[in-house]
C-alpha cells in the first residue's frame, strides 16, 4: 500500500529520511580524504586519530561545549529560516549581547539564579535590538535581511571593539588584553562536573561541561514545541512555505517578519554566553569569533528542526575538537573546514534531490489510489 | 487544400497518469480546427506535443505529409507551428519588439538588428490586422494586445500552422470579434488554425471542424454545421451534464453582509479600482458578480477580507467591520475560498491536516488556547475527506499530491467546517474536474438553504446565472448593472459585462 | 545631462564642506584616486551581481566568489606574475560560481542558502590552503601571501602626466589643482585623481561597465540572458535554452567577482591577507540594488561607496567633514519631502540634521574603529533608501524548472 502517503514509520520512509544526510556524509568523505591525500597523508590514518582523539572524555565535555553555543546560535537563524526570512546577523547580535551582558552584569550583585536571570536578560535585550534595526529596515522600508544584517554584523565588530577599547574595559597593568570587570560568582553559571562525578566521569584537565549546556537542551524543547504545536509558530512556518496564503489566512505579515527577527536576535544573544558564562568570566578580545556563521551551516545541516540541529551542532563540534589531533600526525587540523563546508554543501543539495524525488514518488503513490 | 498537420495515435504518460491514450487529429490548411473537451481531458498535453514542449510516449506526428520529430519547441517552430498561449508568455519589462524577436534575433554584425525587424513587425502587423506599438513596455499593454504580440511571435518566425489555447478566455466580446476577424484574414492566407477551446457557442461560430477529446482520447471528429452546442457537451462529458441551478427562495429576512460605497482608490493614476460599490446580501441569498477579469472583482474580494484598504463602509451581522484585521474578520465567521488555491489557500508541501489549520489557526477544533490539538485536527480533516470526497489516501498526504479538482473540494470543505454566515466564493469551481464542480455546487446549494450568504464571483456565465439569486455586473471598479438570473441569458450578461447592453 | 548635474552640485557641495572644514582630503587628488581605485573591486562585484540576477540566479555568494579570486590572486600572482594572477582570480572565481550554479540551476537548491553556503565554504577553503602553504614553507604567514609584483600606471596624456614611450607629459589637471581655487580646483584635483596614475587593470574594469551594457542589451545573448531572469517560461517556449542561460550568468558572474577579489590582491594591494575582502562582495550588491539593476546605476553606486571607503583609510578629518555632507543630503530630503506634502517625514528629516549637526560640533575626532564602518553605515543608508523603488527581474530568485514543473 502506499506507505509514502500515509504511514508515518515505514522502511521506505525511513530510508527517505536517512538518504540525504548518508548521501552527503559520504559525498564530506570523499572530499576530505582528497585533502588530506593532497597533504600526502593517508585518509584513514587522519580519521582513526580524529576518532580516537575525540573519543576521549575530555575531548567528549570539550565538544559538547563547543556544540552549545552552536545549538543556540542555530535555533536563532532557524526561527527565521521557518519564517522564509535570513538572520545572518547572528554574529553581530551574539557578540554584542556578550558585551553588554558581561559590563552591565558586572556593575552589581544580586543572588546567584536572580543575577544570571539578568545577564541573560540583558543579553536577549541588546541581540534582539540589533536585530530590530535590520527588522525594522526590512518592514518600513523593504531592505533585504541578508545584506543589512550582514553589515550589521560587521557594525557590530567595529562598535564593539570601540566599546572596549573606550569605554567598557578595566586598564589592566602589564597586559595587553583589554577586558570587562570580572563577573561575580553569582553571575556565572557552575559547570556539571558535579553530576558528572556521580556517575563516575573523572575530572579533566581542560574543565567540565558548561553549565549553560541545560539551557541550550531546554530552548530546543522550547523550540521544537513553539514551532510545531503553537499557532504562532503555525503562522511562522505558513508565512515561510507559501507567505500569500499565510496573509490571506489572516497572518500580519509585517509584524510577523518584525517578531521573528526580533525573537531570534534575542535568542542570537544568548549564544555568546556558554564561554563567558562557564569560563572567562568577561568579555575581552579573545572572545570566540566565527560562530554566527558555523552556525548558519549547523541550521542548514540540522533542517531548521530541534533535533537535526542538535545532531549537526555536535557533529560539527567533534570535527572541529577531533581534527587538533591532526597536528599530530602532522595534517593541517584546519582540514575541519573542508570537512563542514563539504558536509554543508553537500547536504542542502541532497536535501532538495531528496525533497523532489520524494514528491514524484507521491504523485505516482496517488495515482494508483486513485485509479485502482 | 492538403493537410498540414496531423497526429496519429499519439499517447503520452506521466507519473501517475495517462494524459493521452491514442489521441488521433487531422487539419487541414485553411481551415479553423477545433480541439475540445473538459479540463483535465488532455487538450493542453495534446497540444504540447504538437509545438515540442514534451515528447509523446508513442505515435506520430506528420506536418505537410512528413513525418517529424521535435525534440525542443525550437524544432517546432521550424516546422511552421506556432503556439499562441492561453496565459501569456511575455516578459512585461521587455519591449513588445524584444519579446517578438526573443530566439529569433535578427543579426547584423554581432548585434541585434533592431532595424529590420521593427520593419518586419511593422509590415506583418499591418498585413493581418493586428495593430502594435513595436517599442512599448509589455507591462503596460492591455489583455487584447498582448494577444496580439502572443500572435505575431508566432508569425515573425514564419508560422502556417497556428495553435490557439482558450484564446478567448480572458476577452470581452469587442475583443473576441477582433480577434474573429484576424483568424478569418489569416485561414484565408492558407493557414492551418487550431483552437482550443472550451467555449462551444464560439467553437460553432468560428471552427470547421471539430475534436472532442475525454479522458485523454480523441472520442469524436465532427464538422461544425453538423452538430449543436449542446451534443458537443455531451460528448465531451460522456454524459448528462450537472446543471448549476438553485431552487426555490431561500433568502432570509437578515442582512448579512452590507457594502455603501466602497471604493479603492487607484494607485497610478487612472481610474479607481473599485468606485462606491453599494449592495446589501440577505442571509440564504447567492449574489453573482459578474465581469470581465480585471474589472475589481479581486479588489472587491480582498476589501472584504480585509486584505486591502478601502474607504466606505462594510457592514458584517450590522455591525461595522472595517477596522477589523484579516484575522478577526476570519474569526466573526466570514469565509474565503480564494481564486488561486496553489497561490493563496494552500500549503503545497504540507500535509492536508496542517492546510487544515490555515484560515483557522485561532478556532475550534484546531485550537486549544494558543496551542494545535493535533488530534482533533486530524480527524476534522477525515471528515471533512468523507464529506467532501476527497479523493486522497489520508490526512497525511501532502496536497501537492492532490488533483485540482481534490484540492478545491478540500478547501471548500474546510471553510464550510466552520459553518460561516458569509461565503466569498471567488472562481470556486476554475480548473476543476466536471464531477467536482458538481460536487461543489450541491455543497454551495445546500448551504443556501441553510441560510448561508454566499458572494460568487466567476468568468462561468452558466454558472453565475444557474446559482445566483441575484447578478450584479462589475465594469471598471463600479456596478453597472443588476439582472434578474431566472430572465438573463449568457449572452446578455456577456453583452452587459462589456457595456454594450 | 543629468548625471553632468548631479555631479557638479556634488562636487561643488564637497568643495564648500572643504573650504569651511578645512578637511583638503575631501576633494583631493590622492582621494579621488583612491576612490577610483576602491570602488573597482565594488564595481566588479556589482557587475557580477549584474549578470547573475538579469539570469534569474540571487547570488549572495560574490563575496565567497572575490574571496577565492583574492585567493588565487595572491597565490598564483606571487608565483607567476600579476597578470597570471588575474587570470587565475577569474577562474578560480568561476569556479565557485560553479558550484553554486549547479546547485541552483541543476538541483533547485534556494538560491540564498546556495549564496550563504558558499561564503562560508570559501572562507574556510582560502584559510585551509594558505595553511598549507605555509606550512609547506612558500608562505610568510598562515594567511598572507608572499609580495606580488605591482602593474605599471599611467594617465591620460597632457592632462594628467601620463608617459607614454619614455616621454612624460605635462599634468595640466595638477596644475590647476594645486592653485586652490574654490570649485575649479577641486573639479581639477578630482579630475586629475580619476585620470592620472590609473592602473591598466582599473581601466578595463571601468570599461566592462559600458561593455556589459552592450552586451546585455544589444545582443542576442543579452536579451536571452536578460529572458531567462524576466520570463524564463516564455524564454523556453520560444526555444532559448533557459539552464544554458542562467549558467552563464552565474559564471560571468563568478568570474567578474572573482576578477574584483584578484584586484584587491594584486592592484589595491600587493599581496593576499585574509580578511582583504571584507563584506565588499555584499556591497557590491548593494550597489548593484542603488542602481536598480543597470549598470550606469550600479557604477554610480560603487563610486560612492568607493568614495567612502577612501575616506575612511586615509583620513579621518574628512570623516568627520562628511558629517555636514550628510546635513546637506538631510536638508535636502527634508525639502523634498515637505514639498510633497510628507509633513512628518520631512520635520523627522530635519531633526536628524540638526541632531548630525551637533555631533558634527560635539566630536571633534570620531574614534579609528567607527570611521573604518563607514563604508558598511553608507551601505545600510543607501540600501534604506532606494530599495522601495526597485525593479528587479521578475522571476529572480525563483527555482526553474524546465517544462515549468516546480
Amino acid at each position: 500500500m502506499s506507505n509514502v502517503l500515509t504511514r508515518k514509520l515505514s522502511p521506505s520512509k525511513i530510508g527517505l529520511a536517512i538518504a540525504a544526510p548518508l548521501a552527503a556524509a559520504i559525498f564530506s568523505i570523499a572530499i576530505s580524504s582528497v585533502a588530506v591525500i593532497v597533504s600526502k597523508k593517508s585518509p584513514l590514518e587522519a580519521f582513526k586519530t580524529m576518532w580516537e582523539y575525540g573519543t576521549e572524555v575530555g575531548s567528549l565535555m570539550e565538544i559538547v561545549n563547543t556544540a552549545t553555543p552552536y545549538y543556540i546560535a542555530a535555533i536563532a537563524i532557524a526561527v527565521t529560516f521557518r519564517a522564509g526570512l535570513f538572520n545572518i546577523g547572528v554574529e553581530g547580535q551574539l557578540r554584542l549581547g556578550a558585551l553588554f551582558s558581561c559590563y552591565i552584569g558586572a556593575m552589581f550583585v544580586l543572588p546567584p539564579v536572580l543575577h544570571v536571570a539578568a545577564v541573560f536578560i540583558v543579553a536577549m535585550t541588546f541581540g534582539g535590538l540589533w536585530a530590530a534595526i535590520a527588522a525594522y529596515l526590512k518592514v518600513k522600508r523593504g531592505v533585504n535581511e541578508v545584506i543589512s544584517t550582514i553589515m550589521l554584523n560587521s557594525l557590530a565588530g567595529g562598535l564593539s571593539a570601540y566599546l572596549l577599547s573606550k569605554h567598557f574595559a578595566l586598564i589592566e597593568e602589564g597586559s595587553n588584553n583589554l577586558q570587562t570587570k570580572q563577573l561575580p560568582a553569582s553571575a556565572q553559571i557552575p559547570d556539571l562536573m558535579p553530576l558528572l562525578r556521580k556517575i563516575g566521569v573523572e575530572d579533566q584537565p581542560g574543565g567540565g561541561v558548561y553549565g549553560m549546556f541545560f539551557v541550550a537542551v531546554a530552548l530546543g524543547f522550547i523550540f521544537w514545541f513553539v514551532v510545531n504545536r503553537t499557532r504562532f509558530g503555525f503562522e511562522l512556518r505558513a508565512s515561510g512555505l507559501n507567505p500569500i496564503a499565510a496573509r490571506v489566512s489572516g497572518v500580519n505579515s509585517k509584524k510577523m517578519t518584525f517578531i521573528a527577527l526580533v525573537i531570534s536576535g534575542a535568542i542570537a544573544g544568548l549564544s555568546g554566553l556558554p564561554e563567558v558564562l562557564g569560563q572567562t568570566h568577561s568579555y575581552n578580545l579573545g572572545f570566540r569569533a566565527g560562530i554566527g556563521f558555523s552556525a548558519i551551516a549547523v541550521a542548514l545541516l540540522g533542517r531548521n528542526s530541534a533535533g537535526g540541529m542538535a545532531v549537526s551542532a555536535l557533529l560539527f563540534g567533534f570535527l572541529e575538537v577531533s581534527s587538533r589531533s591532526l597536528e599530530l600526525i602532522d595534517i593541517a587540523p584546519e582540514t575541519y573546514v573542508i570537512m563542514q563546508g563539504s558536509i554543508l554543501l553537500s547536504s542542502v543539495v541532497a536535501y532538495e534531490v531528496v525533497r523532489r524525488f520524494k514528491l514524484t514518488l507521491q504523485s505516482n503513490e496517488l495515482a494508483k489510489v486513485v485509479q485502482g | 487544400m492538403s493537410v498540414a498537420v496531423e497526429l496519429r495515435h499519439i499517447t503520452k504518460r506521466f507519473p501517475g497518469v495517462v494524459a493521452n491514450k491514442d489521441v488521433s487529429l487531422k487539419v487541414e490548411t485553411g481551415t479553423v480546427h477545433a480541439l475540445v473537451g473538459e479540463n483535465g481531458a488532455g487538450k493542453s498535453t495534446v497540444m504540447k506535443i504538437l509545438y515540442g514542449m514534451q515528447r509523446p510516449d508513442s505515435g506520430e506526428i506528420l506536418v505537410n505529409g512528413q513525418a517529424v520529430n521535435f525534440k525542443t519547441p525550437n524544432d517546432a517552430i521550424d516546422a511552421g507551428i506556432g503556439m499562441v498561449h492561453q496565459h501569456f508568455m511575455l516578459a512585461d519589462n521587455f519591449t513588445v519588439l524584444e519579446n517578438i524577436i526573443l530566439g529569433s534575433e535578427p543579426q547584423h554584425g554581432g548585434t541585434i538588428d533592431f532595424a529590420s525587424a521593427r520593419k518586419k513587425v511593422v509590415e506583418m502587423a499591418q498585413q493581418y490586422g493586428l495593430d502594435i506599438d513595436p517599442d512599448v513596455l509589455v507591462e503596460e499593454l492591455g489583455v487584447g494586445q498582448r494577444q496580439r504580440v502572443e500572435i505575431l511571435k508566432v508569425l515573425f518566425r514564419g508560422a502556417r500552422i497556428l495553435i490557439f489555447d482558450e484564446p478567448t478566455a480572458v476577452l470581452v466580446p469587442q475583443e473576441v470579434d477582433d480577434l474573429f476577424q484576424a483568424l478569418e484574414g489569416l485561414r484565408a492566407q492558407g493557414m492551418a488554425l487550431i483552437f482550443i477551446s472550451h467555449k462551444l457557442d464560439e467553437v460553432l461560430r468560428v471552427a470547421d471542424e471539430v475534436t472532442v477529446v475525454r479522458q485523454g482520447s480523441t472520442v469524436a471528429e465532427v464538422k461544425s454545421k453538423d452538430v449543436t452546442a449542446r451534443q458537443l457537451a455531451e460528448l465531451m462529458v460522456g454524459s448528462e451534464l450537472p446543471k448549476p441551478s438553485t431552487l426555490g427562495h431561500t433568502r432570509r429576512e437578515e442582512i448579512t453582509l452590507s457594502l455603501k460605497d466602497v471604493s479603492v482608490p487607484t494607485t497610478t493614476g487612472s481610474r479607481d479600482l473599485l468606485a462606491n460599490i453599494s449592495f446589501d446580501l440577505h442571509a440564504g441569498e447567492v449574489i453573482g458578480i459578474a465581469g470581465v477579469e480585471g474589472n475589481g472583482q479581486a479588489e472587491l474580494v480582498e476589501a472584504i477580507m480585509g486584505l486591502r484598504d478601502y474607504t466606505g463602509s462594510i457592514q458584517f451581522n450590522g455591525s461595522g467591520i472595517d477596522d477589523l484585521s484579516v484575522a478577526d474578520r476570519h474569526d466573526l465567521g466570514i469565509g474565503l475560498i480564494p481564486e488561486d488555491r496553489q497561490r493563496q489557500a494552500l500549503m503545497m508541501n504540507s500535509p492536508l491536516w496542517e492546510n487544515r489549520i490555515l484560515g483557522h489557526q485561532r478556532s475550534k477544533p484546531v485550537m486549544r488556547g494558543f496551542v494545535i490539538d493535533k488530534k482533533a485536527t486530524v480527524d476534522s480533516t477525515r471528515t471533512i475527506m468523507e464529506e467532501f470526497d476527497v479523493r486522497a489516501p489520508g490526512p497525511d498526504t501532502l496536497a501537492a499530491a492532490l488533483s485540482g479538482g481534490n484540492q478545491q473540494k478540500f478547501i471548500v470543505g474546510r471553510e464550510m467546517s466552520k459553518a460561516p454566515a458569509l461565503l466569498v466564493a471567488s472562481h470556486p469551481t476554475r480548473g476543476v474536474d466536471v464531477g467536482a464542480q458538481g460536487a461543489i455546487w450541491d455543497v454551495l446549494r445546500k448551504a443556501r438553504e441553510k441560510g448561508m450568504a454566499i458572494v460568487l464571483i466567476s468568468a462561468d456565465l452558466e454558472e453565475l446565472i444557474g446559482m445566483s439569486d441575484r447578478l450584479l455586473v462589475m465594469l471598471r471598479g463600479s456596478i453597472t448593472a443588476e439582472l434578474d438570473p431566472a430572465k438573463t441569458t449568457p449572452e446578455q450578461l456577456g453583452s452587459a459585462m462589456t457595456g454594450a447592453a | 545631462m543629468k548625471l553632468l548635474r548631479y555631479a557638479t552640485m556634488l562636487v561643488f557641495v564637497l568643495a564648500s564642506i572643504r573650504i569651511i572644514t578645512g578637511a583638503s582630503d575631501l576633494t583631493s587628488t590622492g582621494t579621488a584616486s583612491a576612490a577610483l581605485l576602491l570602488s573597482v573591486p565594488i564595481v566588479l562585484a556589482a557587475l557580477g551581481g549584474l549578470f547573475s540576477e538579469r539570469a534569474g540566479v540571487v547570488n549572495i555568494g560574490l563575496e565567497g566568489m572575490m574571496i577565492m579570486g583574492a585567493w588565487a590572486g595572491g597565490y598564483i600572482g606571487s608565483q607567476h606574475g600579476p597578470w597570471a594572477g588575474l587570470l587565475a582570480a577569474v577562474i578560480f572565481g568561476s569556479l565557485g560560481a560553479l558550484v553554486h550554479a549547479i546547485a541552483t540551476v541543476t538541483f533547485g537548491v534556494d538560491h540564498v542558502v546556495s549564496g550563504v553556503a558558499i561564503n562560508i565554504i570559501a572562507a574556510g577553503l582560502v584559510r585551509y590552503l594558505s595553511t598549507l602553504l605555509y606550512k609547506g614553507g612558500s608562505w610568510p604567514g598562515p594567511s598572507q601571501s608572499p609580495g606580488i609584483e605591482t602593474i605599471p600606471l599611467n594617465g591620460l596624456p597632457v592632462l594628467s602626466g601620463g608617459h607614454y614611450f619614455g616621454w612624460k607629459s605635462p599634468d595640466l589637471l595638477g596644475s590647476v589643482a594645486n592653485l586652490n581655487w574654490f570649485f575649479i580646483s577641486d573639479f581639477a584635483s578630482i579630475l586629475r585623481g580619476l585620470t592620472g596614475d590609473v592602473s591598466y587593470v582599473t581601466i578595463v574594469a571601468i570599461s566592462f561597465v559600458p561593455l556589459a551594457y552592450f552586451i546585455l542589451w544589444r545582443t542576442a545573448f543579452g536579451l536571452r540572458l536578460r529572458s531567462a531572469g524576466e520570463a524564463p517560461t516564455a524564454a523556453e517556449s520560444l526555444g532559448v535554452n533557459v539552464y544554458a542561460m542562467k549558467y552563464a550568468g552565474v559564471l560571468i558572474s563568478g568570474g567578474l567577482a572573482g576578477l574584483g577579489g584578484g584586484f584587491l590582491a594584486i592592484v589595491a594591494a600587493s599581496n593576499y591577507q585574509e580578511n582583504q575582502v571584507a563584506g565588499r562582495g555584499y556591497i557590491g550588491l548593494a550597489a548593484l540594488l542603488f542602481g536598480n539593476y543597470r549598470p550606469g546605476g550600479l557604477l554610480a553606486g560603487a563610486g560612492l561607496f568607493g568614495f567612502a571607503d577612501a575616506l575612511q583609510l586615509r583620513d579621518s578629518a574628512a570623516i568627520h567633514a562628511l558629517l555636514l555632507f550628510i546635513v546637506a543630503i538631510l536638508l535636502f530630503v527634508a525639502f523634498r519631502k515637505f514639498k510633497s506634502g510628507k509633513q512628518l517625514s520631512a520635520v523627522l528629516s530635519l531633526a536628524s540634521a540638526g541632531f548630525t549637526l551637533w555631533f558634527f560640533f560635539a566630536v571633534d575626532e570620531l574614534p579609528g574603529q567607527l570611521v573604518t564602518m563607514t563604508p558598511y553605515i553608507a551601505t545600510i543608508l543607501v540600501m534604506a533608501l532606494a530599495s522601495q523603488r526597485l525593479r528587479m527581474p521578475a522571476a529572480d530568485g525563483l527555482p526553474y524548472r524546465r517544462g515549468g514543473l516546480r
